[in-house]
């Protein structure tokens, strides 16, 4: 009975099930879709209808208006990877010593200091930004990549999430045995611990490189010298007036903008979505 | 103890190794963090405001104008009012997906596909973001006036930005939709790590799916819901990069957020640091306030039963050897 009951009701039930997910779908993509078919297109062709899913043959002269006006994607790029590809660097090679000295060793002040991680967890550093903005002035730091490099070091989120992958992860016979051998413990954590850790640090990685690459209030308060401008800064110019009416142009700068995020992701998707179940936590 | 029983201590490379993070912590967290507070109880502003500023006669003077700023007052109500529209559809289509993504009964096709679509507007650069959807909403021609006029929706286009609600739900709907992904993918995790025991014991029992995630997934998830709640919350709190390039806090501080309201009164010509230090501790205490209930609320609580448990057994021993001996002089 329950069996012969259960059809229908299922069917119905898929059928609205994957209206509903092909809805949001179509929801999640469509800007991005309409954003990459206006890129081809004239300036004409948007006044006149501006949703359309026909690329057009405009994009070769979209480029040349987009690179005529002061919106520069690569030297933006070049700055954003140069800030977060060290960021992410001192994120994750420090943030994974800090978890092995929490996890390795029996210290004193081994608790208190984790309670310390915990507690300023979720505290942003926006903030705090009047008085890091005043400090760097003072230290001349403003107009440098540093301020935005730096503080990478101390990334409680890594720390906590490099601490819970240790914890089950990391034998302390292999130490034991390691320093039988002789090794010194800095050479245990780069040679021993490091490579173990790989998992779990490709995935802290991704994260640190997306929010390092995306963020704007820190770099659009410090630098203030347009040629030092980061990609989410150059996405602002495009607002301004030198593309009014340059509606083509405009979509084709947006759409530059997120290139190397989208291929990044699809690649990395996986591990991406695996990542943020493990305990992501928003930025 | 463990340690000087092998005979050598390693407990100073516990120190040691914990030397980077402390230092860049002491450095780029807490002394700005003081930094900023007494900056509050000053008078710097201006461009020559970094080398010189004098403490205030009244300390309090900087807070109690903030508190009494109409702009703040406003922005602090934004704030709170499109973190809510965001995150009561942003909760409801999330649970609803995580329902389904985990049913035992429906199996879902194609589940990791609809996963990284939904995820992908989370990790989109958001100044882009806020960028695109300001184009598109564009008056008079932009896709979604197109869409209106084209459907016969309306006649003519309509002027998304002059419009204070319409700004407001833009911007609550973009940070939905940024969201939702994520939030979801929170949620299912969460619901994974219940023990399928419980669902088998509910299943055997004759309960409906419905039953199943009002009865056992919502109690269970409590603690995952929590913590999605005041990290959404802290976020929200912190809401910038989106109201900042849509339409710059407007029309008319319809959209500015607190975050917003900092950056202009310290950084767009202004230079009032003073007030700008003043709004961001308000939002600091604000903001601890709600990571110490998430702080609360994550703690180990086995880890707290167990030395709970070892503490009550030591003082136990304790109390039995010295009943012990006092029996014996009994």
């Amino acid at each position: 009975m329950a069996v012969v009951n259960k059809k229908p009701g299922s069917y119905a039930f898929k059928i609205i099930a994957y209206t509903f997910c092909l809805l949001l779908t179509v929801l999640s993509l469509f800007p991005f879709v309409i954003m990459i078919v206006n890129a081809t297109r004239s300036s004409g062709q948007i006044q006149s209808h501006a949703l359309s899913l026909v690329p057009g043959t405009n994009l070769a002269k979209n480029w040349s208006i987009l690179f005529g006006r002061g919106f520069n994607p690569l030297a933006g790029f070049k700055n954003s990877l140069i800030i977060s590809v060290c960021s992410t660097a001192c994120n994750v090679y420090f943030s994974t010593m800090t978890a092995f000295a929490l996890v390795a060793y029996d210290w004193k002040l081994r608790k208190p200091f984790f309670t310390l991680i915990m507690a300023v967890l979720m505290i942003p550093a926006q903030v705090t930004s009047i008085g890091f903005y005043q400090f760097m002035y003072k230290i001349h730091w403003t107009n440098s990549y540093l301020p935005l490099i730096l503080p990478a070091i101390a990334a409680p989120t890594t720390v906590f999430f490099m601490r819970q992958y240790m914890i089950p992860s990391l034998p302390m016979e292999i130490l034991q045995s390691a320093r039988i051998d002789g090794a010194g413990e800095f050479r245990i954590f780069n040679q021993i611990v490091l490579p173990m850790m790989k998992p779990a640090m490709a995935t802290q990685a991704i994260f640190s490189f997306v929010m390092s690459w995306n963020q704007l209030f820190m770099p659009q308060i410090l630098i203030t010298r347009m040629e030092k401008y980061t990609m989410p800064m150059m996405v602002s110019l495009l607002n301004g007036d030198a593309y009014k009416t340059e509606y083509g142009s405009v979509y084709l700068g947006l759409f530059l903008t997120i290139v190397p995020i989208l291929i990044a992701y699809f690649l990395l998707s996986k591990y991406i979505i695996e990542g943020v179940a493990l305990g992501g936590v928003k930025g | 103890m463990k340690t000087k029983l092998k005979g050598i201590s390693y407990s100073k490379y516990g120190y040691l190794f914990s030397i980077p993070f402390i230092v860049a912590f002491l450095i780029f967290t807490l002394y700005p963090t003081i930094y900023t507070a007494t900056l509050g109880f000053t008078d710097c502003k201006g461009v020559n405001g970094p080398e010189n500023y004098h403490f205030l006669d009244k300390p309090f003077e900087n807070f109690k104008s903030i508190l009494e700023n109409d702009t703040f007052r406003i922005s602090l109500k934004n704030t709170i009012l499109i973190w809510i529209m965001n995150f009561i559809p942003q909760i409801s289509i999330a649970l609803l997906l995580t329902a389904w993504f985990t049913s035992h009964s429906n199996e879902i096709r194609g589940k990791g596909f609809f996963k990284v679509v939904f995820y992908m507007p989370n990790i989109i650069t958001a100044a882009t973001v806020a960028i695109l959807f300001h184009t598109l909403f564009n008056y008079p021609i932009g896709p979604v006036n197109d869409f209106l006029e084209s459907t016969g929706l309306r006649e003519s286009p309509y002027y998304f930005f002059t419009s204070k609600t319409a700004c407001r739900i833009i911007v609550a709907f973009i940070q939905f939709w940024t969201w939702y992904g994520n939030t979801m993918i929170v949620l299912i995790s969460g619901v994974l790590g219940i023990s399928p025991d419980i669902y088998e014991a509910a299943e055997i029992d004759g309960a409906n799916g419905v039953q199943t995630f009002f009865r056992i997934t919502i109690p269970n998830l409590k603690t995952v819901l929590l913590y999605t709640l005041i990290t959404s919350l802290v976020g929200g709190l912190n809401m910038f990069d989106i109201p900042f390039l849509f339409l710059n806090g407007g029309p008319d501080r319809a959209t500015t957020t607190t975050s917003v309201f900092i950056y202009n009164q310290a950084f767009a010509g202004s230079y009032l640091y003073n007030k700008a230090a003043a709004a961001s501790m308000i939002m600091w205490v604000i903001i601890a306030l709600c990571s110490a209930v998430l702080f609360f609320v994550m703690r180990d609580k086995d880890q707290i039963k167990l030395e709970k448990e070892i503490k009550r057994a030591k003082k136990e021993a304790k109390l039995a050897s010295k009943g012990g001996v006092n029996q014996w002089q009994w």
